[in-house]
C-alpha cells in the first residue's frame, strides 16, 4: 500500500512537469466547445471553438415555459449539454472515454489516475462550487465544462475554457464540484480522449452540422423550439404583463437575458460564435456564399442584442407597462423572420 | 457586432478579474476574438437575480427571528437552493423537508439529521441551530 502510494507520488510529479508544458490553455466564449477545442488541440487535432461549435451543431433556440428553474420559464438559445460534444466526437472519429462514478473517492482516485499518465481530463461540474468563479456568477448550473490538467501539491491544475488563464482548485471544492446534487446530476462525469485521428477532413463534417442545425430550427414539429419557439417567446412576452404581473414579469425578462448571454456569447445568444463558423467554413469549403451568410446571420445577432439591451432597461425600470412589453415581443418576431430567411438559405448550400 | 463595439460595461459584479471572450468582426468583416469586461443588459439581469435571492434570504431570516420558520428554510435560501435540490442533498423527500422547516419539528432532529443539513449547506452545527 505505502509502495503503490509512493509510485504515485513520483508518477504524478512527472506528469505535473510535464503537464505545465504541455497543456495550452485556451480562453474561450462557452465551456463546452471550449474544452472539445483544448482537448483536441493537445491531442494534436486543431480545430477552433467556433469550428467545434458548428459541426457539433450548437446553434439552437428554445423556450419551455413548463421547465421551470427558481419558478422561472426556461429559454436556451443552444442544444442541451453535451451534445456538441457527442456530435464532434462522432463526425471527426474521436473516441473518448467517459465515466461516471457512484461515489466521490472512487471519483477522484480515478481522476488522479488519468493525470498522473499526463492526459488532461474534461470534467462536468456545478459552477456554485467552484471557487475561482466571481462569487456574482456562481448559481447552481449543473452542466459546467472545465479541464484537470495535473496536480501541484494538493492543488488540482485548472484549465476553465471562460477563464483568462489556467487557474487551480482545491480538492474539496472540486469533489463539491462534480458530485453537486440536481438536475442533471454530473456525477463526476469525467472524459479524455483515447483515439484521435492525426488528421481529420472537415469537409463532410461541417455539411452534416449545418444540415442538422437547419433541421432543428426549421423542421421540428413542436412550437417551442427553432424558429417557431422564437415566435412561441414572442406571443409570450407579449402578454406577460397581463398574465403574471409586474415583478414575474421583470424576472422572466430577465431571465431570458441571462441565457442569451450565458457565459461570453456577445449578448447574440450564440449567434456571432455561429457565424464565425460559418466564416471559417467558407474558406476550408471553397463556398464564399457561406461568408455571405455569416455577415447575415451577424445582423440576426445584433437584431438579438438590441432585444437584450431594450429588456434590460425594461427590468431595470421595472416599467410594466404593457407596450414596452409588446415592443419586445415585435423585436423578437423580427429575429424570428431574420432567422428563418437565413436558415432557409443556408439549408440550400 | 464590430470588434469596438464589444461591450466593456465592468461593474461590482466581475470583481474587475472576470474577462469573457466574445467574437465580433474587425474592420475587414473578419470574426476575431475580443475580451469584454461586461455587458449592460447582463450586468442587470444578474443584479435583479441576485436582488431576488437576497430578498428571499432577508425574509426567511425574519420569519425564523420570529419563531415561524426553522433556520433549515433560511439556509435553503441562502444557499440558493429549492426544496428539490436540498431534499437530494439530505437524502429525504420533499415533504419531509418541508415538515423540518418548522420550528416544533426542527427542534427535534436527531444530531444525524442536523449534521446532514449543515454538511448540505457547508456550515457548522451550531452556526445552523443559531443564524447570524
Amino acid at each position: 500500500m505505502i509502495f503503490a502510494a509512493c509510485c504515485f507520488v513520483a508518477l504524478r510529479e512527472h506528469a505535473t512537469i510535464m503537464n505545465n508544458h504541455q497543456f495550452r490553455h485556451t480562453q474561450t466564449a462557452h465551456c463546452e466547445s471550449g474544452v472539445i477545442s483544448n482537448l483536441l488541440g493537445h491531442h494534436g487535432l486543431k480545430i477552433s471553438e467556433p469550428m467545434a461549435f458548428g459541426i457539433g451543431a450548437g446553434l439552437f433556440f428554445g423556450h419551455l415555459p413548463f421547465v421551470k428553474v427558481n419558478g422561472v420559464p426556461g429559454t436556451t438559445y443552444r442544444i442541451w449539454p453535451g451534445a456538441i460534444f457527442q456530435r464532434v466526437c462522432k463526425r471527426l472519429g474521436v473516441k473518448m472515454e467517459t465515466a461516471k462514478f457512484s461515489s466521490p473517492e472512487k471519483g477522484m482516485a480515478a481522476l488522479d489516475q488519468v493525470i498522473a499518465d499526463g492526459t488532461p481530463v474534461g470534467l462536468l461540474s456545478s459552477v456554485y462550487y467552484l471557487p475561482y468563479f466571481p462569487p456574482s456568477y456562481r448559481f447552481h448550473f449543473n452542466a459546467h465544462n472545465l479541464v484537470v490538467y495535473g496536480k501541484r501539491e494538493d492543488q488540482y491544475l485548472v484549465s476553465d475554457p471562460v477563464m483568462d488563464t489556467v487557474t487551480e482548485i482545491d480538492p474539496d471544492s472540486l469533489v463539491q464540484a462534480r458530485f453537486a446534487k440536481g438536475f442533471p446530476a454530473p456525477k463526476g462525469k469525467m472524459y479524455y480522449p483515447v483515439h484521435v485521428p492525426g488528421k481529420a477532413s472537415f469537409e463532410k463534417p461541417i455539411k452534416e452540422g449545418i444540415a442538422q442545425t437547419c433541421h432543428y430550427m426549421l423542421k421540428i414539429p413542436i412550437p417551442m423550439f427553432g424558429v417557431k419557439g422564437i415566435r412561441f417567446l414572442a406571443n409570450r412576452v407579449k402578454d406577460y404583463p397581463q398574465k403574471v404581473g409586474e415583478r414575474k414579469s421583470a424576472l422572466y425578462l430577465g431571465n431570458i437575458i441571462r441565457m442569451q448571454e450565458e457565459i461570453g456569447t456577445g449578448g447574440a445568444g450564440f449567434r456571432f460564435v455561429y457565424a464565425a463558423f460559418l466564416q471559417e467554413s467558407a474558406v476550408l469549403l471553397n463556398k464564399p456564399e457561406l461568408s455571405r451568410l455569416a455577415t447575415e446571420l451577424t445582423q440576426a445577432g445584433d437584431l438579438w442584442r438590441n432585444f437584450a439591451f431594450a429588456a434590460g432597461r425594461v427590468c431595470k425600470s421595472r416599467s410594466a407597462d404593457n407596450v414596452s412589453y409588446k415592443e419586445l415581443s415585435e423585436m423578437l418576431m423580427q429575429c424570428a423572420a431574420t432567422e428563418e430567411a437565413f436558415f432557409k438559405k443556408l439549408s440550400k448550400i | 457586432m464590430k470588434k469596438d463595439e464589444v461591450p466593456q460595461d465592468s461593474d461590482n459584479l466581475h470583481e474587475g478579474t472576470f474577462k469573457q471572450i466574445m467574437y465580433a468582426v474587425d474592420n475587414t468583416g473578419n470574426y476575431v476574438q475580443v475580451q469584454s469586461s461586461g455587458w449592460e443588459p447582463e450586468n442587470i439581469a444578474l443584479t435583479q437575480a441576485w436582488d431576488e435571492v437576497n430578498e428571499k434570504v432577508a425574509a426567511a431570516k425574519v420569519l425564523v427571528q420570529s419563531g415561524e420558520i426553522s433556520p433549515v428554510a433560511y439556509y435553503m435560501e441562502k444557499n440558493l437552493m429549492d426544496l428539490a435540490l436540498l431534499a437530494n442533498y439530505v437524502g429525504k423527500f420533499q415533504w419531509q423537508v418541508k415538515r423540518h422547516m418548522k420550528p416544533a419539528v426542527f427542534r427535534g432532529l436527531s444530531d444525524k439529521m442536523l449534521q446532514r443539513y449543515a454538511d448540505a449547506f457547508k456550515i457548522s452545527k451550531e452556526d445552523l441551530l443559531h443564524i447570524k
